[in-house]
């Protein structure tokens, strides 16, 4: 079943760049979508295919949004740092916690964070993460994870635990 | 009407693209130049290519660019995280005027003990 | 549309600066991570102009390969093999 799943989303990711019906292209398809399996099907993590439960599915499409929000504060807050003249920045690497138990939801944690106002994961270690943030207010780990990471985990937490 | 929003998120892309390498020369050091270069130009990228949608309409073109914006929104923190952590493993510190490195206290504690 | 190119390479100039003058290995890393995350930008405001999809598949091939160079570079400034 899980690999049947696996190939269905390869030979999907192909028709939508072949973007053609023709036999032969279908062919080649499936023939690579099949050795694609073959050859890393074990690889592949097994959180993937959970999303396509629909109350998942549902909290998958709501984080997409918060993201996107997020997303845009960041570059507007970005845009003010680099016009200004005196470079109001006050760098620094703070660490946090994350409450996330599986691969795949710290994997968006991690990459979410690069990607909101200011912050940037630079490595993880066990539960921490270590996060390059642009404007550091306060050297303390709880107050740093309410402020960063608690309204991005609520809604991961939902998806993939 | 679609290429009124076409132009707009070009002109969108764009601005947001110029100001993120205006950042990667102005900024001082690796960590905050990795934090504007990623940020202002994988938006920027992504909405340049989203304007391809409402400038082509819904075709071949307009599928493929809409995949791009998918693989350039999962690897380009990828490879930000990958940089950043090479850079502070190989020995680059922070910007002087920086607060405070809770990485670097961390790592030299774990070095110390064995 | 020229003034959206012409804006485009003088973001790549502003690249190839940071890349020539660069303190550190890891900045010109950042610089040419970014160049080419904005040549897929150029291909896309390219295959708008012609309305061919050949430039879209440039675009995503870049991408990715973008990404696997960006990472055989990370890799080699952290000083370790490419086995992890």
């Amino acid at each position: 079943m899980k690999r049947f799943i696996h190939f269905f989303i390869i030979m999907t990711v192909w028709l939508l760049l072949t973007w053609s019906l023709n036999w032969q292209e279908l062919l080649v398809g499936v023939l690579v979508a099949l050795f694609a399996e073959l050859l890393l099907g074990d690889i592949f993590p097994i959180e993937g295919v959970r999303i396509f439960h629909p109350r998942r599915f549902f909290w998958l499409i709501v984080y997409f949004w918060v993201f996107l929000w997020a997303m845009i504060r960041s570059n507007f807050d970005v845009a003010y740092r680099v016009l200004n003249i005196y470079l109001p920045i006050n760098p620094g690497i703070v660490k946090v916690r994350t409450k996330l138990t599986s691969d795949m939801g710290r994997t968006f944690l991690a990459n979410s964070i690069t990607l909101t106002p200011g912050t940037m994961t630079v490595d993880m270690i066990g539960d921490h993460l270590y996060i390059h943030w642009i404007n550091v207010q306060s050297p303390d780990i709880q107050k740093d994870t309410e402020i960063i990471v608690r309204h991005f985990e609520r809604i991961l937490e939902r998806i993939f635990e | 009407m679609s290429e009124t929003i076409g132009y707009i998120l070009l002109t969108v892309g764009i601005v947001f693209d110029v100001l993120g390498c205006i950042g990667l020369v102005r900024l001082p050091d690796v960590y905050n130049r990795l934090q504007a270069g990623t940020k202002c130009v994988t938006l920027g990228t992504a909405a340049i290519l989203l304007s391809v949608l409402f400038f082509t309409g819904f075709n071949a073109i307009s599928v493929k660019a809409l995949l791009c914006i998918w693989f350039i929104l999962i690897t380009s923190p990828t490879a930000a995280h990958a940089i950043s952590r090479a850079a502070h493993r190989s020995g680059i510190r922070l910007w002087k005027g920086s607060v405070l490195d809770r990485y670097a206290e961390d790592r030299e504690g774990a070095e110390d003990k064995p | 549309m020229n003034v959206y190119i012409g804006l485009l390479i003088l973001c790549i100039f502003m690249c190839l600066y940071r890349v020539g003058r660069g303190p550190t290995a890891p900045d010109r890393t950042v610089a040419i991570d970014i160049l080419g995350t904005l040549v897929v930008g150029f291909c896309a405001i390219w295959s708008i102009i012609t309305k061919r999809d050949l430039y879209m598949n440039i675009a995503i091939s870049w991408s990715l390969l973008n990404f696997i160079g960006s990472l055989a570079l990370a890799k080699y400034l952290e000083g370790r093999g490419f086995d992890e």
